[in-house]
Order: structure tokens, then C-alpha cells, then sequence
């Protein structure tokens, strides 16, 4: 990707993304508003941060994972694996408090050996992470097998019921939180431009005094210990702890992270765009419930968003490439865009 | 994602590696083998606890629950040799199935060939589609079937939601050929083994599947050397498609009861499959018969721990852990490897 003209068309198309993701957010509130008179109410507030809320928290982690150019598969059985472990301690009387230390530190040490077999040993994120995706929720289910633990301190339950302040629901409370202190860590800190360096180079990054290892690792721990914590509010909201929690979450996700606009190549978006994406996505599945779409039908939709947040930015050179007028010496990086 | 090595890349040079590189060597060339091989001592080692597991209709039952996630493994290896990869075969694959079950519901007397025609033909439909975007507009193909994943899926729920179609439906004559066997051995499975024959000798002796080898090692490189790489890709999209579109109907003969959920979230363990398998993540190497070997072992874990009465719940954690061991296992060969080409060749920079 060294073709100057190449770069400046993305960078034209990411500047535009966000503020397309805006008017994408007007249009779907618009359209809530025109479709459902139940939309525009506080209700739509607390249902759609509840919803979208373990999605939305886990896309965190998961955008400074993409940033460095790897991907983290396995939050979605990260937070199985947090919800087994929290109920498992749970039923054998650690205390709430305790039971969620021990679902912690399991999902830091699942978060280590993603980042020691990525970053230490060197192999494909990708790979890695479908691996623990299993490997985690087979961990999980010899934990819980088809048992259900409940029984939770009803004040901890209240946290699928009742608003925090203001209508916003826990989870989503939590998000907009970690938000804030991921924006700040990204765009506002040494380490957080370093992520971005290694993204678009990561042999640069290194020769330019980067730990990148060290940081590849940080991150994956972060992540675990974010997806246990996700799995904690999870067993909490829904009263009970399942090892099926949040099965097949990984792919909406790394949706909703490519949707707002993070470069899945790594080094390029913004934490604000993955927070404008959550809350059109979570805006969308309430619109779209409200008018009998069922969550299923909804996947069209997104699929065709997502699609659409990686194909605007590349539509100019596709037009050049269709009028011939791009005779690149060099043929592209990849066939067909890689990975 | 990029898998720059950035550290380490400089090795330092090691006599005695000689050795040690050939027989690297020769494990990474015979992967096929040694999966054959574990899948055998699996097999050995379970019918010790419960000799049933040795009998014929057990292996039927293996094979046959396989042929489907072969299938799909084989077009899955082909995509991933290419550098790319295909996430929306398990959406193909419900899409297809559903389509054929409402084809029989509307028209009880179609005949299976055009349902075959019917199933495949979608397959190849989608991938074409999902070929022509990756290609064309070069969007990476992890985001564009990821999407598919969703469009594809999503709109089986639009045509299919609450509809469950019954076995009834299916002509006896399809619901037979799933269970029917020739010699002991499932139909379906005889079919996928053709199939997965005829795409490995296509990989091994045809220039076009060579040339996979050379686009998914180096894009730029097999593009300089006059190789239509967008052909190319775009071709293996459309087989994956294809194949999905057949497993579909595949699915339809053996389980014959389907709903919108059909093949939901097939795509990773067909992925863990190939990768097992041998085939390398970032393309270039591996081979069509290693990844369905991949997708049998998997199988045979799973009902293996039915049969040593071993509670089924270690199946993931077990499957998960495999792949980890593989992948670490290649890199180790990769660089022992690399290493020993240091201390034969002298060379002192390797990649």
C-alpha cells in the first residue's frame, strides 16, 4: 500500500466515515421516529443500551486489537468462559465479590495466552484466537455442563431491570465509561499513537523503539479481563449463568468495530466511530423490533452496512481502476485484499 | 491482519540443524500422514474402552455426520491457500438447504438432480457475488463474507422464519441416499472423497491450481509473474460456493429436518478444521486432502468421547487446544527449518 494517491483516498474516505456514520445515525433515528410512535422514548434508551451492551463493551478491546493490525476471536467465549467461572466460584461459596475476582483473573489469564502465542511465539491472531475461541467455551461448558447457576443478590440483578440514572441501562453505562477512557488512551497518549504505528507498520514501529510485543500482549490481557467482566454483567443481567453466554458474539462484534470505520488492515479509524456504530446498530435493532423485524431479518441490514462501511471508502478507486486510468507500475498488495 | 515477524528475524547460524531441517521436512510433507495417523491411534485407543466403536455402523455414522464439514473444508483450504478466506459458507450452506427443502414443498415431484442443480447452483451464485466484490472492489475477504455471513443468513430468516421443514417433504429417494452405503461406506462420504480427489489433483498437477499456491505466497509477486490472480480468486469464491451449495443439500439428505438456523456458525470449525489440517492461515501452503483429514479428526474426537464415555462437553476445549498445538507445531517446524537452511546455506537473513 505505498501508492501515495492510494493513501490519500483512503484518507479522504476515512475522514468522511465518521461523519456518514453521523448522518447514517440522523437517518435511522428519523426512521424510528417515522416507523414507531413508541420509538422516540426512554424506553427505546434503556432496551437498546441493554441489548447492545455486551457487543458494545466488548468492541472496545477489541478496536486497539484491529488497530495493531491482529484480531481477537475469542471475546465472545471470553465472556462464557467469565460467565461459567463466575457462577461456578458463585455455587461453591466465594462470595459475589470473590467469585467476580476469580472470573477476573481467569479472563486475564485466557487474555495472556492469546497475547504470549501472538506476540511471544508469533503466530496468526487469527488462528490463535479461533483456537481459544473453542478451547475457552469447551472450558466453560466442562465448568457448567447444562446446569444453570442463579441466586444472585437481587440488588446485583437490578442491573437487567432497572436504569443506572437517566434511562441508560448498566451495561450500556459501563460502555460509554470505558469509552471515554479508551478515546482518551488512543487518541490523547504516547501508547495509544503507538498502536496506531504498529498498525500500519509494525517493522517500523519496532525499529522506531516500540515494545510491540509487549504492548500485542497487554492488549489481548485487556481484552481477556474486559470479556470476563462483560461475562459477569452478563450472568448478572440475565439472572443466571449459562456456558452458552454470548455464543457467536465474536463476528457482531468485529462487525460493529469494521462498521465504525477501524481498518481491519490495522492503523487507520477512531474510538468515536466505533461509538457512533454501536449506537446506530443498537438504535437499528430497536427500530427495527419495534416494526416486527425480527432480529434475525435484521441481519441483512447490518451485513449490507458493514459491506458498505469498507466499500465507500475504496468506490474512487474502483471508478479510476474501471476508466483504466490507474496504470500502477506495482499490482496491488494483495489479490482480492488479503485477509 | 499482518503476521510481520519484526523481532527475531535475524537467526544465528547452528551446525547440527542438518538433520533436524529434513526431518521437518518430511513431517510438514507428510501432515496428511500424520493426521491419518492420529486419527487411527484416536481410533485404536477408543475401541480399547468400547470395542463398539469399531463396528461398521459407528464408522458409518462418523463418516457420514463428516461428509458434510469435508465438503465444506475443501473449498474453505482452497480459499485460505489463495491468502483469503470464506466465513459465509455455513450461511450458503442454510441458504441452499432451505432453498431445496421449499423447492420439494412447492414442487413435490422435482426430480433430486435438479435439486442438486438447485442447491449447487445458489452456492455458486453467492460465492460468485461474494468473488466478484473481494476482487473488484478489493475489499478484504474476512470483512466481505463476514457481511455475507449476515446478508445471506438474514435473508434464509426472511424467507424461512417459522417455517420448519419436515422430512415428508423430502423425496424418499434423497432421504435414502443420505443412509444408503456401497460396500460398507456412505454415499455422501464416497462423493466428498471424489470431489476432495479430483480438487487435489487439480491443486497438485494443473498450472491454475498452482498458481493458488504461488497468489496466496506472494499476491504481488504471482501478479508480476502474469498470473490473473483476480481470475484465480475469483474462481476458488465461486467453487467454495458451490461446494457450500452441495453440503446444503447434503444436509437436507441426512438430516432432513431444516430450519433457518441450518449450518449456523459451521464457518469456524470448518476454518479450525483446514487449519488442523495443515493448511496456513496466511496461504501458500498446505493441501486440500490434510484439511478434509482435519475435518474426519475433528469428527472422530467428537464421537470418540461419546464412545470412551467421556463426557462430551471436553469436545471444544479438546478441539480448541488442537488447533493451538498445530499451528504451534508448524511454527516450530518453520523454524527448525529455517534455522537448518542458515547453517546449510550460510544465509544470515531469513524471513
Amino acid at each position: 500500500m505505498s501508492s501515495e494517491s492510494r493513501g490519500r483516498v483512503r484518507a479522504r474516505g476515512l475522514v468522511r466515515w465518521e461523519s456518514a456514520l453521523v448522518v447514517i445515525l440522523i437517518a435511522v433515528v428519523l426512521f424510528g421516529v417515522a416507523e414507531s410512535s413508541t420509538f422516540w422514548s426512554t424506553t427505546t434508551i434503556f432496551f437498546g443500551g441493554l441489548d447492545i451492551g455486551q457487543v458494545a463493551i466488548m468492541a472496545l478491546p477489541m478496536t486497539m486489537i484491529i488497530l495493531t493490525g491482529e484480531i481477537d476471536l475469542s471475546v465472545a467465549s471470553m465472556l462464557g468462559l467469565g460467565c461459567a467461572v463466575f457462577g461456578y466460584a458463585f455455587e461453591h461459596h466465594t462470595g459475589v465479590v470473590g467469585a467476580m475476582l476469580i472470573a477476573l483473573a481467569v479472563g486475564a489469564i485466557g487474555g495472556a495466552l492469546n497475547g504470549f502465542l501472538v506476540a511471544r511465539v508469533g503466530l496468526p491472531s487469527i488462528a490463535v484466537t479461533i483456537g481459544t475461541l473453542t478451547m475457552f467455551r469447551g472450558i466453560a461448558e466442562i465448568l457448567l455442563g447444562q446446569s444453570e447457576v442463579s441466586g444472585f443478590p437481587p440488588s446485583l440483578e437490578q442491573i437487567g431491570i432497572a436504569p443506572i440514572f437517566l434511562h441508560l441501562a448498566y451495561p450500556f453505562f459501563f460502555f460509554l465509561v470505558l469509552a471515554a477512557i479508551y478515546g482518551v488512551v488512543v487518541h490523547r497518549t504516547a501508547f495509544g499513537r503507538s498502536l496506531y504505528a504498529i498498525g500500519l507498520n509494525t517493522e517500523a514501529a519496532f525499529f522506531a523503539g516500540i515494545r510491540v510485543r509487549r504492548t500485542k500482549f497487554l492488549l489481548y490481557v485487556v481484552s481477556g479481563v474486559i470479556c470476563a467482566a462483560t461475562g459477569i454483567i452478563y450472568s448478572l443481567q440475565a439472572a443466571s449463568a449459562i456456558y452458552t453466554a454470548g455464543t457467536g458474539l465474536e463476528l457482531n462484534v468485529v462487525a460493529v468495530v469494521l462498521f465504525g470505520g477501524i481498518s481491519i488492515f490495522g492503523g487507520r479509524g477512531s474510538v468515536i466511530g466505533v461509538v457512533l456504530s454501536v449506537i446506530i446498530v443498537g438504535l437499528t435493532e430497536v427500530a427495527f423490533t419495534t416494526i416486527n423485524i425480527s432480529s434475525q431479518e435484521q441481519q441483512v441490514i447490518f451485513g449490507g452496512l458493514l459491506l458498505l462501511s469498507v466499500v465507500v471508502p475504496n468506490v474512487g478507486e474502483v471508478r479510476n481502476r474501471i476508466r483504466g486510468r490507474v496504470r500502477r507500475a506495482a499490482p496491488p498488495v494483495s489479490a482480492g485484499g488479503g485477509l | 491482519m499482518t503476521a510481520t515477524d519484526t523481532d527475531a528475524t535475524v537467526i544465528t547460524p547452528q551446525a547440527p540443524a542438518a538433520r533436524e531441517h529434513r526431518l521437518a521436512a518430511t513431517i510438514a510433507r507428510f501432515r496428511p500422514g500424520v493426521i491419518a495417523l492420529v486419527i487411527l491411534v484416536i481410533f485404536g485407543l477408543t475401541t480399547i474402552r468400547n470395542a463398539n466403536f469399531a463396528t461398521g455402523a459407528s464408522i458409518q455414522a462418523i463418516l457420514s455426520i463428516a461428509a458434510v464439514y469435508m465438503l465444506l473444508a475443501i473449498g474453505e483450504a482452497m480459499v485460505i491457500i489463495t491468502r483469503n478466506v470464506d466465513l459465509s459458507i455455513g450461511s450458503t450452506l442454510g441458504l441452499s438447504a432451505f432453498a431445496v427443502g421449499e423447492l420439494f414443498t412447492h414442487d413435490p415431484h422435482t426430480s433430486i438432480a435438479v435439486a442438486f442443480l438447485v442447491g449447487i447452483g445458489i452456492g455458486a451464485a453467492c460465492g460468485a457475488l461474494i468473488g466478484v466484490i473481494t476482487t473488484l472492489i478489493r475489499v478484504p475477504s474476512l470483512v466481505v463474507t463476514l457481511a455475507a455471513l449476515y446478508v445471506i443468513r438474514g435473508f434464509v430468516n426472511i424467507i424461512g422464519s417459522g417455517i420448519q421443514i419436515e422430512p415428508s417433504v423430502f423425496p424418499q429417494s434423497l432421504v435414502t441416499f443420505g443412509y444408503s452405503t456401497v460396500i460398507g461406506i456412505p454415499w455422501m462420504f464416497l462423493i466428498v472423497v471424489a470431489v476432495a480427489l479430483a480438487a487435489a489433483y487439480w491443486m497438485y498437477a494443473y498450472p491454475a491450481g498452482r498458481e493458488l499456491y504461488a497468489i496466496g505466497s506472494n499476491p504481488a509477486a504471482a501478479a508480476l509473474a502474469g498470473i490473473p490472480t483476480t481470475l484465480r480468486v475469483f474462481t476458488v469464491f465461486v467453487i467454495s460456493g458451490a461446494l457450500a451449495g452441495l453440503g446444503g443439500v447434503l444436509f437436507d439428505a441426512q438430516v432432513a429436518t431444516v430450519n433457518s438456523t441450518a449450518g449456523t456458525g459451521y464457518e469456524l470449525i470448518v476454518v479450525t478444521a483446514v487449519v488442523v489440517g495443515g493448511v496456513a492461515i496466511f496461504g501458500g501452503s498446505g493441501s486440500v486432502i490434510g484439511a478434509v483429514l482435519g475435518a474426519i479428526l475433528l469428527q472422530v474426537i467428537n464421537q470418540a468421547l461419546v464412545a470412551a464415555r467421556i463426557s462430551s462437553f471436553w469436545d471444544q476445549a479438546i478441539a480448541g487446544a488442537l488447533l493451538l498445538a498445530a499451528i504451534s507445531f508448524d511454527r516450530l517446524l518453520a523454524v527448525r527449518a529455517a534455522r537448518a537452511l542458515v547453517a546449510e546455506k550460510g544465509v544470515s537473513y531469513v524471513e
